[in-house]
């Protein structure tokens, strides 16, 4: 088995920080992980955009030409990488920024207001924990806690706000989706 | 100890060198490999003995490392095509003081200024010495960020057992993954001393030098040098041989090209093509012997570059005309997708039928 | 009876110069190798020679070298002295090889306040090469390259280094000497041991240029080269101390320590 996902938003929405958590709790859980950003000009200031490839064999190619999963942040992420997904595989998009859907019918949606309920959480910012918390529950490569606990060593922060925030965030958007 | 960490390629590299022993970096930003200088600016200087410089050029970096290396320290830098260009004056002249050290190239697009994007274009440049003179390097290929990790503590190792400047010939793509990678137990440090330079003593004043006026005694220094590449080029090959076992095609591919070729195997066994890999981890020297065994069997070769066919003189070298050849490069900095290369490989595969 | 004068220890002991006559090569070489053996450090001494007419230096000098290609000294001995801090270093370079070539290495190691020494023989020529223009060549000065004398719209100016790299804090001492009589070689060697004695003091980045007379490539005879020196040459290169940074100034910088 060998999953690949791509997390893609604009630069500055943490991103490259939820491809990153999401490899280190896969490697946690004992997959074998590749991580892949976007790097150098493109990605200041525009979009960003990373990949992912999680298995429980070697990883060949860390590039995904048809990805399994997409996270997406923004609306012109969808237009660029809606037609790349797999035939159905899963799309997660933050629906309180994306007001498009994408034409095509082989693949299930998935969309999250993200930004709506971290604000209600109190902090906008946590949006991005929300959509992991969704991803996720849907996705079942990474166990809840196991995850948290990547986000925060990634993450490096002690502060016991932050932990907070995003462990809120993320139970909200697991809840989110039905099981 | 030795827990399994996810760190970036370029990062791992500055790790790893520090781990093997490495206590002089100096180097000059260029992209895709900035973080190897901003590891080793963070992390070296907290070493007993640790020296960063970030020097005013390449050029300057490799004569530092060359100052150092004569000096006794285990010596790096790093950079890509442009810069490694600049160098080439550097490593050939360490090549003729026989001085050890390790440059670190993670390729991008060219020529010129190019892109910074993933390339394979500067194999040439790294297997044929790249500056002037008769002068060979070893440059080992990592495909993987653990192999990032192994070889250049290998690397250090190489350089100290030969006296000779060893690259590490990558690109950006491997630079800027991140992979889950175990950091092996370094090796004692392992060389002959007598070269460095500490001062005298009271003893006889070393010399280390590369101007040889006389002829004869210069070609003589080039027989020594050669004899000694020879050597290496008899023991410290290294390749990958992968599904090769019941293959109709082998693919020979290096660094990122094998990983998108090991992609395209698994889809070109879909339509019910075997394939298998040759993958040199060695480029200089290159594994000529194994690809030649290899071709007693196997009559189908692929070669697969992100350029435009360098690799694939030393494979046409190696299998002189016993084995057809066939070639898919994609320069500039693109990377392939494994569905592309299998698809390319499909094609040739049906023709040739 | 007492010996006067002898060959300094840290000069090989068989060789004949292969500088041309009237050369200030040679006597260069023998006031460092004089102030080696006086400051006791020939054990812990590491030369970097150029490329030049001194390339052959580490036939001469019986302390531990290592040629470095043109221009690249003052990288190489940065290497070195990060390594071996407690080494006496210095790099020996011609005008080609500091001011031309390597321009770049010798501005940033004297930014940085590496601590070692420069010598920076100014012959205003490139010797080995067979007498073409050098930056340091004086406007209206014939060379190979620049025939009918250094015309300064096409050529460019004479540069003074000293005087550029004694604008940087990370110099704390820099002088010009020359050669060119008895009295001169005194002072330049009162000024290169001083140099060094920054250097062992930890107080960073010295160079000691030397006017140094080049007869053959000046095509003029040994005494008459010494008088241009000092009728011309020294009047586009004053000879005299540039900067000479007091020991508590270049502990404030931070100039040659904590490497």
């Amino acid at each position: 088995m060998i999953v690949k996902t791509i997390f893609s938003g604009f630069g500055g929405q943490g991103v490259l920080m939820m491809g990153y958590s999401f490899a280190h709790g896969a490697m946690s859980e004992g997959y074998e992980v590749t991580y892949l950003p976007a790097y150098g000009a493109e990605v200041r200031g525009g979009t960003a955009n990373c990949t992912v490839a999680v298995g429980d064999e070697e990883i060949a190619s860390p590039i995904a030409s048809e990805p399994d999963y997409l996270v997406v942040l923004n609306t012109p992420s969808l237009y660029t990488f809606q037609n790349r997904i797999a035939a159905g595989g899963l799309l997660f998009l933050n629906s309180s920024i994306i007001s498009a859907r994408p034409s095509r019918q082989d693949m299930e949606v998935f969309a999250i207001p993200a930004s709506d309920i971290a604000e209600e959480l109190g902090n906008a910012r946590a949006f991005n924990t929300v959509m992991m918390g969704a991803f996720l529950k849907r996705t079942s490569l990474v166990k809840p806690e196991i995850y948290l606990k990547s986000l925060e060593t990634v993450m490096g922060s002690k502060k016991k706000a932050v932990v907070e925030i995003n462990r809120k965030a993320f139970s909200a958007g697991y809840d989110f989706l039905k099981a | 100890m030795n827990s399994k960490v996810l760190m970036q390629g370029n990062r791992i590299i500055g790790e790893a060198a520090i781990r093997a022993g490495c206590r002089f970096y100096a180097g000059y930003p260029i992209t895709p490999q900035n973080e190897i200088p901003e590891y080793m600016a963070e992390n070296l200087r907290k070493v007993e003995g640790g020296v960063f410089i970030q020097s005013e050029s390449e050029i300057a970096a490799i004569n530092m490392v060359a100052g150092a290396a004569s000096a006794g320290a285990r010596a790096m830098t790093s950079s890509s095509g442009p810069g490694i260009s600049l160098k080439q004056e550097g490593i050939s002249s360490m090549a003729a003081q026989e001085l050890p050290g390790v440059i670190v190239n993670m390729m991008r697009g060219g020529p010129g200024l190019g892109n910074i994007r993933p390339s394979q274009g500067d194999y040439f440049q790294a297997t044929r010495g790249g500056g002037h003179g008769d002068y060979r390097t070893i440059v080992l290929a990592p495909g993987t960020c653990q192999e990032l990790a192994d070889l250049t503590m290998d690397a250090f190792d190489l350089a100290d057992r030969y006296r000779i400047p060893v690259v590490l010939l990558a690109d950006g793509m491997i630079g800027q993954m991140m992979e889950p990678v175990v950091f092996k137990e370094p090796k004692p440090r392992q060389y002959s001393a007598d070269y460095v330079l500490k001062g005298a003593g009271t003893g006889k004043a070393k010399t280390i030098k590369g101007l040889i006026l006389d002829p004869l005694d210069m070609e003589e220094h080039n027989w020594k040098l050669d004899r000694k590449y020879r050597v290496i080029a008899a023991k410290e090959t290294r390749c990958e041989i992968f599904n090769t076992d019941e293959a109709d095609i082998v693919i020979v591919a290096y660094g990122t090209a094998a990983r998108v070729a090991k992609g395209a195997i698994k889809r070109l066994g879909d339509h019910g093509i075997k394939a298998g890999l040759f993958r040199p981890i060695s480029l200089w020297p290159f594994p000529t012997e194994e690809l030649r065994r290899l071709a007693g069997t196997r009559k189908k070769f692929f070669v697969f570059e992100m350029s435009t066919g360098q690799m694939l003189e030393d494979v046409r070298l190696a299998l002189q005309g016993y084995a057809d050849i066939a070639f898919h490069g994609r320069p500039g900095g693109v990377v392939p997708t494994p569905v592309e290369l299998a698809n390319v490989i499909v094609r040739q595969y049906r023709r040739d039928r | 009876m007492k010996k006067v004068f002898s060959r300094p220890e840290s000069l090989r002991k068989k060789f004949v110069f292969h500088y041309c006559p009237g050369c200030g090569h040679s006597i260069a070489h023998r006031v460092i190798a004089e102030i080696i053996d006086e400051l006791g450090v020939r054990g812990t001494t590491i030369g970097v020679p150029p490329a030049g007419c001194a390339v052959l230096a580490y036939n001469y000098f019986d302390v531990d070298m290592i040629e470095a290609m043109h221009g690249r000294g003052p990288a190489v001995a940065t290497g070195i002295k990060r390594v071996r801090p407690e080494c006496l270093v210095f790099s020996y370079q011609g005008d080609g090889d500091l001011a031309a070539i390597g321009i770049a290495e010798t501005f940033h190691a004297a930014n940085r306040g590496e601590n070692f020494t420069i010598i920076f023989m100014n012959n205003a020529v490139y010797g080995m090469t067979g007498g073409q223009m050098a930056p340091t060549t004086l406007l209206d000065q014939k060379s190979t390259t620049s025939p009918p004398g250094r015309n300064a719209v096409l050529d460019g100016y004479p540069v003074q280094i000293s005087e550029i790299l004694a604008m940087l804090p990370g110099t704390a001492y820099i002088e010009r000497c020359t050669v060119n009589s008895p009295a001169n070689i005194v002072k330049t060697k009162r000024a290169i041991k001083k140099a060094f004695q920054y250097q062992l003091d930890g107080r960073g980045f010295s160079l000691i240029e030397i006017l140094s007379p080049c007869p053959t490539n000046w095509k003029m005879s040994p005494i008459d080269a010494c008088r241009w020196i000092d009728d011309v040459m020294s009047k586009q290169f004053p000879i005299g101390v540039i900067k000479d940074t007091p020991a508590e100034a270049a502990g404030k910088e931070g100039a040659g320590h904590d490497r």
